[in-house]
This record gives structure tokens, sequence and C-alpha cells, in this order.
């Protein structure tokens, strides 16, 4: 199997922590991946490191085999990573529709002067973003409330939204940062439902930070244990929650 | 589902063009009676130029989210970049002409400015980038006060001393430091003030419902999020700003070919006038386009039709603005006045006869 992600001795220091050190990942192309940790592992730093939030002091991330170490931001959801975020960055004062239409942006073009002109491409590309927003709100049972406010919906379909939103970026991989925090059992099913269908539809790859050991038992095929900034295990998931230093240092005995 | 939207922002938005050309027509129509006084007919073209004000600003603080005090700034660059061009060229070309390229540079100039003061102070959040840009107008206002530029036969001087030292050789003096800009022709009426609002109107909420405007509302709320879709924070950052200046560049045009004589003071383009800007978008609601526009008129207005009571003028303007304030920001002012809409007026009385 090709590789969609390859991390190689990824690190990086705040100060005097050392948050992440020599941090080795790969991820098959379409795989479910799991992250996982004791609180205040480095989890979402890596996401950090990954989405270009932190520049990391040393180390290699590779991209479908693509370079992408220390790029910008932008640059990196342009190369085809998106991620959503463990405290829900939705566009509030924004409608659902909205949203969505955000993360088409860098794939449907007219220019300032279109949009302020009203001139036919502005009609027509809006009409097509507007079709193609619909539809990846359909795969979320949003479309009815598009109207709204992203600040109004209820907590589990805002997770949902910023799923959306993420992909319509039309992202490779897609990053998702405690998908399931706050979601109550049957709220996380659903979730696990919409993973899984997102990642057939959409032919996705995804990595996920998770808490919810239903969850990552239930649909990660393979897991990475982080302990204190450093791999504790890795492998397929059911070999990795048997590993009795993972019970030690993070499910408990 | 998505055509109702499409219909609710386009109603919206006519609402809005509709109700200028509806104050049009009424002023115009009691201008035609004569129930004007000629006080209220000197206002007419000044409300054009803060209803201008107001809703560029507005751009910046109600829709990147960012808060600017340095508006009155970007309106001098305009008001005196066109004067300027228009006591150069008086003469040379048809008035209509002229105004409209005065129109063009001020707002071109004004553009400029806010590039270049955007491109470091949009690196500053909140009230750092607010005190940057109060220090911006000021410098701007004290600047004009020194410049001293003249025209003769050897074309054109210029000193940041005095008049003096000019050294011409008979002509004109354009800019006379603090003295300004006199004899600027008096191209401005309340027409073209009042297209020039319709048009800053249509730039703004065309500018809202559009794939840029959509960019820049992502970053007012959560810039972090946007980023991480592909966002291009500096790019659309600087393009509210850029459009914001310019209109207010236009705004600043209006002005100077309203007036005889041009000078930068503290009371047209100083501080206090920023803030006057300012509490128009904050009163109108933060965002409401329509709302800056209502709120510049009134309070514009206020103080005038308030002059007969003499000494309490200053005391009832400030308890209107409280009063407005609540109106607009209190919870519970906000749930009264859903409960009373007339929209759902309406509806309840369809209500009560088809119970009927």
């Amino acid at each position: 199997m090709e590789n969609m992600l390859e991390v190689k001795n990824l690190s990086i220091s705040f100060g005097g922590l050392r948050a992440v050190s020599e941090f080795d990942m790969n991820i098959g192309k379409g795989q479910l991946y799991g992250l996982i940790g004791p609180n205040g592992a480095g989890k979402t730093t890596i996401f950090n490191l990954l989405t270009g939030v932190y520049k990391p002091d040393e180390g290699i991330v590779k991209l479908d085999g693509q370079d992408i170490t220390g790029k910008k931001t932008i640059d990196i959801n342009k190369a085809g990573i998106a991620r959503t975020f463990q405290n829900i960055r939705l566009f509030s004062q924004m409608s659902v529709l909205d949203n969505v239409k955000v993360g088409l942006h860098n794939h449907y073009h007219y220019n300032t002067l279109e949009g302020i002109l009203r001139l036919p491409r502005y009609r027509k590309v809006e009409k097509e973003m507007n079709e193609r927003a619909m539809e990846l709100l359909k795969v979320f049972d949003l479309e009815k409330d598009a109207e709204y406010l992203a600040s109004n919906l209820p907590y589990g379909q805002q997770r949902k939204l910023e799923i959306a939103r993420a992909l319509a970026t039309d992202p490779k991989l897609l990053l998702l940062d405690e998908p399931a925090a706050g979601m109550n059992p049957n709220e996380t099913k659903e979730l696990m439902e919409t993973i899984s269908f997102v990642r057939e539809h959409f032919n996705m790859t995804i990595l996920l930070i998770e808490h919810d050991m239903k969850l990552v038992s239930g649909i990660c095929e393979e897991l990475t244990v982080l302990n204190f900034g450093k791999v504790l295990a890795q492998g397929p998931t059911a070999e990795v929650l048997n590993d009795p230093q993972v019970i030690t240092a993070y499910l408990g005995e | 589902m998505k055509k109702l939207k499409l219909n609710k922002t386009t109603k919206n938005n006519l609402i809005t063009y509709g109700i200028v050309i509806l104050a049009y027509i009424i002023v115009e129509a009691m201008l035609a009676g004569g129930q004007i006084s000629s006080l209220m007919k000197g206002l007419l073209v000044p409300l054009c130029v803060y209803v201008i004000l107001a809703v560029s600003l507005n751009l910046v603080v109600g829709i990147l989210g960012e808060l600017s005090l340095g508006h009155a700034g970007f309106m001098c660059v305009g008001a005196f970049s066109s004067a300027f061009f228009s006591k150069c060229t008086a003469g040379m070309m048809p008035d209509g002409l002229r105004f409209f390229l005065a129109l063009l540079i001020g707002a071109a100039i004004a553009a400029l400015f806010g590039l270049i003061i955007g491109i470091p102070v949009l690196r500053l959040k909140g009230d750092y980038l607010a005190i940057v840009t109060l220090a911006f107008g000021e410098i701007i206002k004290n600047l004009i006060n020194v410049f001293f530029i003249g025209k003769d036969a050897n074309g054109f001087h210029f000193s940041m001393k005095d008049a003096m030292s000019l050294n011409m050789d008979g002509g004109d003096v354009i800019i006379n430091g603090p003295q300004g800009i006199t004899g600027t022709p008096n191209d401005s009426t309340f027409t073209i003030g009042v297209i020039l609002v319709l048009i800053t109107l249509v730039i703004v909420l065309h500018l809202i419902n559009s794939r840029d405007g959509r960019a820049i509302m992502s970053i007012r709320d959560n810039r972090i999020a946007a980023e991480s879709v592909g966002i291009n924070i500096t790019k659309y950052k600087l393009m509210a700003f850029i459009i914001s200046a310019a209109l207010a560049g236009v705004a600043g045009v209006l002005y100077a070919h309203n007036l005889a004589t041009l000078t930068a003071l503290p009371k047209n383009f100083g501080y206090n006038q920023s803030i006057m800007i300012l509490v128009f978008v904050v009163l109108g609601g933060i965002g409401s386009t329509r709302g800056s526009m209502i709120a510049a008129v009134v309070l514009t207005l206020l103080p005038e039709l308030l002059r007969g009571l003499n000494d309490y003028r200053m005391l009832i303007y400030a308890i209107v603005l409280i009063v407005m304030m609540l109106l607009n920001w209190s919870p519970k002012a906000l749930e009264m006045r859903e409960r009373y809409s007339p929209k759902r007026l309406l509806a309840k009385r369809k209500e009560a006869k088809e119970a009927k």
C-alpha cells in the first residue's frame, strides 16, 4: 500500500519543553488511523505541526510523496490537508451554507470586480458553489439548516459542519481532532457511521485524535499511542490496545 | 431553500437602495416646494458624505472585524488630493469630466494610502491596530497643515516651511499650509451625493455577498479556521481595508467640492471625526450596512434639529445616543423589537383573520 502521509523524526520544543520528539508515523492511502494518548501527550501539537501552525525543529513531513515540511497553513491546505478543531471553530456569524462555501473558496473562482458588478460569471460560479455546498451538507444531513447561523446549530451538528467545511477544500488527508468530544453515546455512534461513510464516499484518508475508546477500537485500523511526546506503541488497533505498556500508561488496569 | 436565501439577501439590499431613493425623492419634492430651510439645504451634501463614511467604515469594523480609528485620515487624503487636482485643472476641461476624474483620483490616492498603512498595520490586532490607525489619522491631518504647494509658469513648487519660501514667480499658491485650499470648484450637489451613496452601497453590499466578502467575514469569525481552509488572511484583510479607504476617499472628494475653503482642522479630519464615524457604525449595529446609513443620517441631523433647544441640545443628543445603543444591543430591547416588529404584527393579524 502506498503511503498518503509519511512523518519522520518530527520534533519540536517550546522553551525547554520537548513537546514532540522523534515522532514517526506512516499512514496508507485510504486508511483510518488513530492517534491516542493521555492529556498533554502532544497529540494536538502533532496536528498543529502537520498543518503548519507550528514549524518543526527537526523532521520531515511528506504528503502523497510531496514534501510539505515547514510550509504555511494555507499552502498545506492547498496541498491537501484539512482539519477540524478540538474546540469547534466555525464561522459562527455566517450561515451554515456560507461556512461550507468558504471551504470551497480555492476551488471556484471569479474576481472581485465580477463579484461587485454581478457579471454572468459571478452568477454561474455562485450557482455551482451553492450546488456543491448543498451536496456536501446533504451528506451530513444538514441541508435543511443551510439558512441558519452556524452558531445556532446544536453541538453535534456543529461538529458535522466542521467536517463538511474541511471536506469542501477537497483534501487528500482529513485530520479530526477529538470529533466525539462532548457527545453522548448516541451521537458518538452516529458520528462513527458518518466518519465511515465519509471515508467510503470520498475515498478519504483520515487521521483522528480521540479519547473515546469505543470509537477508536470501532473504526480505526491502526493506532499510534503517544506519551510525553514520544511514540509508546504503534500498529494494528487490536495489538496496540492489548500492549501492556499502553494499558499502564493510558488505558489503566 | 437555496432560492429563498438568494431572494432574501437581494430583497434586503433592494430595501436599502429603496430607502435611499425614497429619501431622495422626498427631499427633492420638499426642495421644490420650498419647505427646507437654507440651514438644512447646507446639510444635504454632508449627509451623503457621512453616510458614505459610515458604510465604508462598517466594512472594516463590522465585516472584517478590526477596529480602525483613522477613517477621517483617508477622507482627508481623498479631499486634498482631489481638491488639488480640481484646482490645477479648473477651466481645462468640462466640469462634469473634471469632477469625475477628481472622484477617481481621490479614491485612488486614498486606496494607495490604505495599502501603505494597511501593510504594516494589519499585522496588529484589536487595540494596537486601533491606536496605530488613530495615529495615522492625526499624522495626515498635521502633515497637510505644513504643506505649501504652488504653481507658476515654471511648474510646481513645494515647501514645508511657509508660502514665502516657495519662491514663486507669480502664479498661484494651491495648498497654503494651515489655510488649506481655497476656491475649489463647487461641484458637489445633493444628486451627485445620493448617486455616490448608491454606488457605495452597491459596492459594499455586493462585496459582502461574494466570494471575497465571505473570505473577509471568515477572518472576522475565526482567523485560525479561515487559514486552515486556505484563506489568504493578509490578502483579504488588505482588500477590505483598501476598499474602505477608497470609499472614504470618495466621501472626501464630495466633502471638498462642497466647500469654498478646505482646511485640515481637528473638527473635520481629526480623531473626533473618526470617532464620530465609528459611533455611526456602532449605533447602527456593527455589521449592518443599512443601520450604519440610518445612524449616520439621524446623528447628523439631530444636532441641527435640536438647535432651537439651545442649552439642552447636547444633553438630548447624548441621551439619544444612549437610547439608540440600548435599543440596538440590550437583549431585553431586542426581544421587545422582535415581539412588536411590523412583520410579526402583520402575521398575527393574518392569523387572527384566518381563525375567524
